[in-house]
């Protein structure tokens, strides 16, 4: 084992080295924060227990159910399966900012027009994927709208309403000339 | 910004203190009947309020406070109730706030279940009447109050978006005005309701009071509880039911940075820590024997023998009409079958002959020939649903801080009663000392009509520190579930020369979960969960009768799941007329059409959905289209599915056509949100649901495995309503049971391969 060979002395220094290691800065929604955790912890756990935002859900940590999705630099990603070690200076919007982003507060909109909404739980996630998509095509075919939602699942089936709720945002968008 | 309307944490719980105070008692210097109510967020509403009823407050600002006795789990409750009071009271919706209803079963009881939870789809059909009540009561009081000021008779006064108005003179008081008037009013005995003509809300497409904070993170689930100092834990719980934990290693786990405590319990182990990756991480770092008990071996197909066994002997009669056995008798000779395998046989008295289709894992017979319409036939069946769990989106949670004298939850629950009574006896208080803060649910299904998280939860934080929230990983979700149980069934029915059932008998054997939850409800060897949607069909079957066996699997905890009995019977029920209509070679919605002399209310869904569907149009090859028509949870319902099956056997739904009539729509959206849901749902099951054991252990771990409808394999859902004044039926769980038969005869149609077992299996339903 590599740290068999410590003394009682250099495990003092080893413990402040770690500390100082393990701490991360994190930019999310605009603010940075500084937390101290392993850095294989997922970001899921340090934006809910950590930093308190609890928008962002949990649902299955493996990636297969789109619950957890926030937006690292633009792109919709999991942070069940994402390690604060990997964001480096990355730029992480959550649900609680989405609505600052054209396309979130689009989505958002349309989301209560069209009363998407269920028991909720999933939709954080749901709009964090849709926002995205919409954000970086603005007219997006039911391919597309498959392609970019299949990845998140709703118990409660609002998928048709979502469907149409995307679509229903797309059409504020300047038609493509 | 969105409205802070909706209180959403229950606030102190403690009644004992301060409920029923009598009339005229006065807290704060206002006025209250019956009961003052604990005061949440919604403090605008306490100074000077007026309390008719336990469900309603009015304040001095004119907010009425409406204490729902039902949880909001996505089925629109939270929207649909208070449109019930603010249509009786004469205010907006945006003038009702809405706090969750403490634990008491004495004041918030579920009139159609008896105990206070939300399921069976029966919150509207519980709140109809006594929910409009109140409100009527309330307005009818500050009428009087108001009247009584003027000096003028209540006659000449309409209520009208919050204000009594004297009509001659255009006088205007607000209901806040005369709130400590209105509380020394008497309390009318009988109150006119509203007739459907004068509604002016209900029946509209109201907007979900919920919805905004729930598209901008701000909705607080029980999992987002996160009481001051709070630890997160998680917990493995033995693989194996009734297991046991034989010894724990967690030096590795201890070493975690974040993990602060290992709690072990008799058959778990939860870690407790700063933040649920470090929970996750002190977990999957704890070496752990168990001891996996009695169960160690269990198996599926081993709980399925024993159900299918159970058929063969009696059961407690369900419904008995006529004389099915000796209708049954003037039927063919019966064809006995092997029970290992789905079967179906249709004999005839002459000529005997006999098809056979022996495949390796099953064995088709069909047995008659075109001469059937001058014969009698008998036609017989098994069927088989899986075990089912309810992966709700949010995974299993509770918080819980146990302190010396008393205990405090934060849970979202289906019925908060029951929480509170189990958790209290876990924790060894008396229930008035358990505090329970209810949440918005994360999906319900069933699974959080449940108490064992909480009680779980307590153990676990008796042995920390401050409170502690205990966080099921999706793992332990879905293999700790209850879960819908698993039935066999043997049906069997006589057609008469044209080929009209004259005799029908079924016997199914399962688990009463009833009889678990609600003892008092299981008498005679039945409960009206498990029969419901085998009894009392819509259709016109002289000679019936329905037999139910009560048998309990081992080794695997059952439960409610959403659509509960019909989930089972409608599968079973709606796939036999089907296979009776193409036994007697006639169009399925044309047979079943036949038979509904008796319920023209089934008949006028048929009809509509057959319409809209384009029932009898061609398809391509290799799509069918099926239909299911069910009477259950007070709605009448038709679906017609339409299906494509691959060459592979892959299944897939294209599109969903279904007519409802629910009664009275109090708010049309959510009934379209409902079907659409329960569809989804259903067809998820249809396709996907199983969940097996295997050396005792579930062999499902995550979405992975246990797998669930997405996007891309969504159909389209056409709703279409039935209007009607009758009382309004339930609307949560309907599509649910109805969408797999329907799925089950579009195969049918499809692929000519009756599915006698659920779910889907493609391997059957392969092509050359």
């Amino acid at each position: 084992m590599p740290r068999s060979w410590d003394s009682s002395h250099s495990k003092r220094s080893f413990h402040i080295v770690r500390k100082v290691i393990m701490s991360f800065a994190i930019k999310v929604n605009d603010n940075t924060h500084s937390v101290d955790v392993d850095g294989d912890t997922p970001l899921l756990w340090v934006l809910r227990d950590v930093l308190g935002m609890t928008g962002t859900k949990f649902g299955c940590g493996i990636a297969q159910c789109g619950a957890c999705t926030v937006h690292i630099d633009g792109i919709a990603t999991r942070s069940c399966v994402t390690s604060i070690e990997s964001l480096g200076k990355s730029q992480i919007t959550t649900i609680e900012a989405i609505g600052n982003t054209p396309a979130g507060a689009k989505i958002q909109k349309a989301w209560l027009d069209h009363e998407v909404v269920q028991c909720g739980y999933c939709q954080s996630g749901q709009i964090m994927s849709a926002s995205a998509l919409l954000a970086s095509n603005p007219h997006p075919s039911n391919a597309d709208i498959d392609d970019a939602m299949s990845g998140n699942i709703c118990r409660c089936g609002t998928y048709v309403r979502i469907r149409e709720a995307i679509n229903l945002a797309a059409q504020t968008n300047e038609k493509r000339g | 910004m969105i409205p802070d309307r909706i209180a959403f944490c229950a606030s102190d719980t403690n009644l004992s203190r301060r409920s029923f105070l009598g009339t005229s008692a006065a807290i704060g210097g206002g006025l209250m009947l019956s009961l003052t109510l604990p005061l949440g967020r919604s403090e605008a509403a306490s100074s000077d309020s007026f309390a008719p009823n336990a469900f309603i407050r009015i304040g001095s600002d004119s907010q009425v406070v409406l204490t729902m006795p039902y949880v909001e789990m996505g089925q629109g409750t939270y929207t649909s109730i208070p449109m019930l009071i603010a249509e009786e009271l004469d205010v907006s919706l945006k003038q009702v706030w809405l706090e969750h209803a403490p634990p008491n079963e004495k004041l918030y009881a579920n009139p159609l279940l008896g105990v206070q939870a939300t399921g069976n789809s029966n919150a509207m059909r519980g709140a109809w009447k006594p929910l409009r009540e109140a409100g009527a009561t309330a307005r009818i009081m500050l009428v009087a109050a108001a009247t009584k000021r003027w000096g003028v008779d209540a006659k000449s006064c309409r209520t009208e978006d919050g204000e009594v108005i004297h009509v001659p003179t255009g006088r205007r008081l607000k209901y806040g005005e005369v709130v400590a008037d209105a509380a020394n009013m008497p309390v009318p005995g009988n109150v006119t309701l509203k007739s459907p003509g004068d509604f002016k809300l209900i029946g509209t497409r109201a907007k979900r009071l919920d919805a905004p904070e729930k598209v901008n993170g701000t909705a607080l689930y029980g999992i987002d509880a996160r009481p001051a100092g709070v630890k997160i834990a998680t917990l493995a719980q033995s693989p194996v039911f009734g297991g046991r934990v034989k010894s724990v290693d967690d030096t590795a786990a201890k070493a975690v940075k974040g993990v602060r405590q290992i709690v072990r319990l008799d058959d778990a182990v939860a870690v407790v820590a700063d933040h649920m990756g470090a929970a996750k991480k002190g977990l999957a770092a704890l070496k752990i024997e168990w001891d996996d008990g009695q169960h160690a071996k269990l198996a599926t197909e081993e709980i399925a023998r024993k159900l299918e066994q159970a058929t063969l002997g009696s059961g407690a009669v369900a419904q008995n009409i006529g004389d099915a056995d000796k209708a049954m008798a003037s039927a063919a000779t019966k064809v006995e079958a092997s029970y290992q395998v789905p079967f179906l046989a249709h004999a005839t008295m002459e000529p005997m002959n006999c098809t056979v289709h022996f495949r390796k894992d099953e064995c088709e017979i069909w047995i008659g020939n075109q001469a059937m319409a001058s014969a009698t036939t008998k036609v017989e069946a098994s069927y088989q649903v899986p075990f089912l769990a309810h992966a709700t989106m949010e995974p299993m949670n509770c918080t819980v801080h146990f302190r010396k004298d008393e205990c405090e939850i934060w849970i979202g629950n289906q019925a908060v009663a029951r929480v509170q009574a189990m958790a209290a006896k876990e924790a060894g208080l008396s229930p008035d000392k358990v505090i329970i803060r209810n949440h918005l649910i994360g999906g319900g299904f069933g699974r959080r009509l449940e108490a064992d998280g909480a009680v779980r939860a307590v153990q676990i934080a008796k042995h920390v520190d401050g409170p502690v929230k205990v966080v099921w990983t999706r793992e332990e979700d879905i293999q700790h579930d209850m879960y819908r149980p698993y039935w066999f069934d043997r049906i069997s029915a006589g057609l008469d020369k044209q080929g009209k059932p004259v005799a029908w008998k079924n016997r199914f054997a399962g688990s009463s979960v009833i009889a678990r939850w609600l003892p008092p409800a299981f008498k005679d060897g039945l409960d009206p969960d498990s029969t419901e949607g085998a009894i009392d069909l819509v259709y016109d079957l002289p000679n019936f009768h329905v037999e139910y066996v009560r048998a309990e699997p081992p080794g695997i905890p059952t439960a409610f799941w959403r659509s509960v009995g019909p989930s089972h019977n409608v599968f079973v029920t709606e796939s036999f007329i089907d296979e009776l209509a193409a036994a007697a070679k006639q169009d399925a919605v044309a047979y079943r059409r036949a038979l509904l002399g008796k319920s023209p209310r089934a008949k006028a869904v048929l009809d509509l959905a057959a319409e809209k569907a384009g029932w009898g149009q061609p398809l391509p090859k290799g799509t069918g289209r099926g239909v299911s028509l069910q009477f259950a949870f007070g709605s009448w319902l038709a679906l017609v599915a339409e299906v494509e099956v691959s060459k592979a056997g892959t299944v897939r739904v294209r599109r969903v056509v279904c007519a409802i009539d629910c009664g009275t729509v109090i708010n049309p959206d959510t009934v379209q949100a409902q079907i659409q849901s329960g569809i989804i749902f259903g067809a998820t099951a249809a396709l996907y649901g199983e969940i097996t054991l295997k050396d005792g252990r579930v062999e499902q771990t995550n979405f992975d495995t246990y797998q669930m409808l997405r996007m891309n394999e969504t159909p389209t859902i056409e709703v279409h309503v039935v209007e009607s004044t009758e009382p309004p039926g339930g609307m949560g769980e309907t599509g649910t049971s109805a969408i797999v038969p329907a799925i089950a005869n579009a195969v049918f149609a499809a692929a000519g391969r009756r599915l006698r077992k659920m779910p889907v299996d493609a391997s059957l339903l392969k092509r050359a």
